[in-house]
């Protein structure tokens, strides 16, 4: 299919979310969309699936200019998309999902076994295997979004938008949509594709649009740099990585004791953690999704329970205190999943960032709120961390992902702490910002605070952590120095221990590591290497030759 | 490619800890026990005479007498079995069926009646039981059926009450009108429809708090039919007369002994509950029909992006639930041969709610708990009868006591549809 969109404007109120968008995506094409944190992607991408009505311009298929009252129009029109959140009904199973709304029927009920078939059929074109029966709920998030994936291709789908696929997927995840993504391209599946990950950008796309502001500001190619991506994309040059000093580690602030944490069914999900974190000091915990990261964070905060073990905070065990104890006492707490944890969406960015400190002086007096204080706290806070919004006032749950992540972050790092505990805290945050969010997490360790960031993307925990601990099923695999190799942490993260992990990463290694190694080589003539990213002797040595295989297996997909 | 393995999160289960709902119902087992064992120690010597023919049966099996004691501890100690099982269950962390808690229920009854019936001269009609069993449970069901409809397409139906009442009232003045009372099947499902409709239109159309519209209607519907009984119908006496639906019996089903006037020796209004109680178990779960309507109770946005249009299907099935509901009110005025009366429906739409709720919102479930509800009625009905030295009042709270603890103990935290109560807005 071939897709132009001439002129699209998209207003809410008398804000200006999209501002005569032109665009044109060939058939076969994967067409990346690079903009800042609220610049108006996924406003985009909804129009074009009909979700909102643009208030202005045309979107043409084929030559044939079309308008869609709904999704089920754009559907049928050949539009498919995959949304930042899933569209899956998580009590039904996967084929009930991938065919709703175009049941087959055979004798007044769903034809199941023709659903079956639909889903067998389509996953084995993409080159993976679904289980048909299996309930939504039941699947990790990677496997949901191929069903996303499946359900869209089998309603016949010529072109596929994919929102921030790569935001909530594991490294290996990652590499396997990018597999699958190069297959559909090459059947002729056109695809709209948003990240905020350059790197991925730069190894999958065939041409990039960049929006700034609800404009189109420029396009790029795939060879441009990361850092030349990432300053058309915010309009300034761009730092990428983190300069941080070395770390000064002073007296323990946390301890984690034999920490074991079960869930309902009895199944350890931690078992047997135990690390401590100095002032001044950042543990990056590094692992697959759902090994464990989320329970031992629940646990530090009080609202998990630990079956046994313990966690003591500045030589005073934690056991038996409630939340509001432990945040009093200097812990501030970033959840994984800022929609559901981090915020309410229906208050405003005024009220959300002072969730955790009302009742108490100089958020309310005399047990009343005090308004003046939590506006200029909201206008200072908005302006500090560059929340894109039209006011204060505005319901949380109306801003866009990243500034969503923004206002959580927000919230955390304005008062006092004495530990900071953060899962992914840059999640579907732009480059840009990733940059200011990082840079004063630092600032917070170097005035004292002992931090442990939990984060799913090797990026962050290389650009963060002073020490890297790995988890996995549960179990802490080890804990390694800050800026140890990408292979090792990946191989780490599948259970295997740190000695055996570095042998074996001289002999295999990972595609996300030579794609990785590839740009670094690249940025690395234009900027400075990070000191994170730096890498020890051996393993820049087999770098440089895992380069060479990456560009021609890369060019082989195409 | 890379070298990738999948790296799962869980090693396998040392010692289990059971979600806390499902050990609440090994606790009301082992209650249910407990109070069967003390009742049967209670049984006085004496036997308790027992009919299981009816007047009408072409085969009349003999009354016959029972030893109440030794029956008492037969029927405890298989109570105590269900219980024994249930509980081992439990210990597991793998949720009891229904039917054990159900029938250990009613066994624990049946231990009260020979309690209540042992040396005296009184018979104790079994088969006449289960027939007002199924008959009292016939609202309740109707009224749980369309509970389910509603909540499964994301509405709160909270306004079952007010069907069922609109349903009893338009069934009699309708019929009675017409001097036909199968007329009155035909107006109570209008009836129930238009209570169905207001709801619909302000918690669909105006997003208003589905619980707020559901009590207003109930309210309403009370009001309206009140002021119509008082007014209207007592200056036409002949607009509410006093007309049933024949019996229809079905040919050599209805001679089995027991099974035979329980199921097939019932008017029109009893078979369609049969018929729709089959029809939605189906449908709802296997037809395109039911798939959406879950779809758009579950998760609506996932519904809508794949074009299906959630406002009108939460409208269609409200009206749908809401006619099922008006049926179910037959029963209350044509379906049992009475006028209406003021406020007759006297809180079955919500011991209907309670056993939707008990059955986990599928029809199957909610037949089980609703004629489990009709039992406590009949059996506290039938006390009554025995003169026993138990206040009235007791055994007229009897089902209500019963619904409380269902709920408590064996419902727990079910999952509703997820989307339920929640307006949809694009
Ligand atoms: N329903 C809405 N009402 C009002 N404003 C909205 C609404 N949806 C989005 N916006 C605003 O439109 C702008 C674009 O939002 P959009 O979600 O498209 O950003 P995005 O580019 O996808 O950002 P991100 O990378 O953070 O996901 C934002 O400023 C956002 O606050
Ligand atoms: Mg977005």
């Amino acid at each position: 299919m071939r897709l132009e969109l001439r002129g699209i404007t998209k207003r809410f109120g008398t804000f200006t979310a999209n501002d005569g968008i032109d665009m044109v995506v060939e058939p076969g094409e994967i067409h990346a969309i690079l903009g800042e944190n609220g610049a108006g992607k996924s406003t985009l991408m909804n129009t074009l699936y009909g979700l909102y009505e643009p208030d202005a311009g045309q979107i043409v298929i084929d030559g044939e200019p079309v308008v869609f009252s709904g999704p089920g129009d754009a559907m049928r029109a050949g539009i498919g998309m995959v949304h930042q959140h899933f569209m899956l009904v998580p009590v039904f199973t996967v084929a009930e999902n991938v065919v709703l709304g175009q049941e087959p029927v055979g004798k007044g009920l769903i034809d199941l076994r023709r659903a079956r078939q639909i889903v067998r059929e389509t996953s084995e074109m993409l080159g993976f295997a679904i289980d048909p029966d299996a309930k939504i709920e039941d699947l990790p998030v990677g496997v949901q979004q191929r069903v996303e994936i499946v359900k869209a291709l089998s309603r016949n789908a010529k072109l596929l938008i994919l929102d921030e696929p790569t935001a909530v997927l594991t490294p290996q995840e990652t590499d396997e949509l990018i597999e699958i993504m190069r297959r559909l391209a090459a059947a002729g599946t056109s695809i709209l594709f948003i990240t905020h990950k350059l790197r991925e950008i730069r190894a999958v796309s065939d041409s990039i649009t960049i929006i700034r502001l609800g404009k189109v500001v420029g396009s790029a190619t795939p060879s441009a740099t990361e850092s030349e991506l990432a300053s058309l994309m915010v309009g300034r040059s761009v730092s990428l990585g983190v300069a941080k000093e070395p770390a000064q580690p002073r007296e323990d602030v946390l301890e984690v004791r034999n920490l074991v944490v079960r869930d309902t069914h009895g199944v350890p999900v931690v078992n047997d953690v135990s690390f401590t974190v100095a002032s001044g000091e950042i543990l990056a915990v590094a692992g697959v999704q759902g090994n464990g990261q989320t329970e031992l964070t629940e646990a530090i905060l009080g609202i998990q329970k630990p079956a046994s073990g313990s966690v003591v905070l500045r030589g005073e065990s934690l056991e038996g205190k409630g939340v509001r104890e432990r945040l009093d006492s200097g812990l501030a707490y970033v959840p994984e999943d800022r929609s559901t944890d981090g915020v309410v969406g229906e208050f405003s960015i005024v009220e959300n960032l002072v969730l955790d400190r009302i009742g108490a002086a100089p958020v309310s007096r005399g047990g009343a709120l005090d308004m003046r204080f939590l506006r200029r706290n909201a206008d200072e806070l908005v302006k500090e961390f560059d929340v894109r919004t039209t006011s204060v006032d505005r319901a949380v749950g109306t801003l866009s992902g990243g500034n969503q992540q923004k206002v959580v972050l927000a919230r955390e790092l304005s008062r006092p702490l004495s530990l900071l505990v953060a899962s992914q805290p840059t999640r579907g945050v732009d480059v840009g910002s990733i940059e200011f969010l990082h840079d004063r997490i630092v600032s917070e360790r170097d005035k004292g605070a002992a931090v442990v960031i939990v984060s799913t993307e090797l990026d962050e925990v290389l650009a963060l952590g002073d020490r890297i601990a790995v988890m996995c099923g549960g179990e802490l695999v080890g804990i390694v120095p800050g800026g140890e190799s990408r292979d090792v942490l990946g191989l780490m993260m599948t259970g295997i221990g740190p000695e055996e992990a570095r042998q074996r990463a001289a002999e295999h290694h990972t595609l996300l590591g030579e794609a990785d190694l590839e740009a670094e080589a690249e940025a690395g003539a234009v900027l400075d290497a990070p000191a994170a990213d730096a890498v020890d002797a051996p393993a820049t040595e087999s770098s440089t030759t895992r380069s060479a295989t990456t560009t021609s297996a890369g060019e082989e997909n195409r | 490619m890379s070298a990738t393995a999948t790296v799962t999160g869980t090693t396998a289960p040392t010692r289990a800890v059971v979600p806390s709902e499902i050990r609440r119902t090994g606790y009301l087992l082992i209650g249910i026990a407990a109070l069967a064992a003390l009742l049967a120690v209670l049984v006085p010597s004496g036997d308790s005479r027992i009919r299981i023919s009816t007047s009408a049966d072409a085969l009349q099996i003999p009354i016959f007498a029972v030893p109440g004691k030794v029956t008492a501890i037969v029927l405890t100690l298989v109570v105590v079995g269900l219980a024994a099982y249930g509980f081992r269950l439990t210990q597991r962390g793998t949720r009891v069926p229904v039917w054990v808690v159900a029938t250990a229920g009613a066994l624990a009854f049946v231990v009260l009646l020979l309690l209540l019936s042992a040396g005296k001269d009184q018979v104790v009609p079994i088969t006449g039981l289960l027939a007002g069993t199924l008959l009292l449970g016939t609202p309740l069901v109707f009224g749980a059926l369309s509970g389910v409809v509603c909540e499964r397409v994301g509405i709160v139906n909270i306004a079952i009450e007010g069907q069922l009442l609109a349903g009893a009232f338009a069934a009699a003045v309708v019929a009675s009108m017409a001097g036909n009372a199968y007329v009155g099947l035909i107006a109570a499902p209008v009836a129930g429809l238009a209570v169905g409709a207001l709801l619909a239109f302000f918690s669909i159309r105006y997003q208003v708090n589905q619980i707020i519209v559901g009590v207003v209607l109930n309210v309403l519907v009370v009001g309206i039919t009140s002021f119509l009984f008082s007014t209207v119908l007592s200056d036409n006496p002949n607009l509410n007369s006093r007309l049933g639906l024949p019996v229809l019996p079905i040919p050599l089903l209805s001679e089995i002994p027991v099974v035979g006037p329980v199921l097939f020796r019932q008017n029109l209004l009893v078979y369609l509950m049969f018929a729709i109680v089959i029809a939605l178990q189906i449908l709802i779960f296997r037809s395109r029909w039911g798939l959406r309507l879950r779809s758009v109770g579950e998760h609506p946005k996932a519904a809508d992006t794949v074009g299906i249009d959630v406002n009108r299907t939460r409208w269609r099935n409200t009206l749908l639930g809401g006619a099922i509901a008006g049926l179910g009110g037959a029963f209350f005025t044509v379906a049992s041969g009475l006028a209406f009366g003021k406020d007759m429906t006297a809180g079955n739409g919500f011991i209907a709610l309670a056993a939707m709720i008990l059955g986990r919102w599928s029809p199957k479930g909610a037949v089980v708990a609703a004629l489990m509800f009709g039992l406590s009625k009949q059996l506290g009905q039938f006390i009554q009868q025995l003169q026993a030295p138990i206040p009235p009042q007791f055994l007229l709270m009897l089902p209500y006591v019963v619904t409380i603890l269902a709920v408590a103990g064996f419902a727990g935290r079910v999952r509703a549809p997820a989307a339920e109560g929640v307006p949809y807005e694009k």
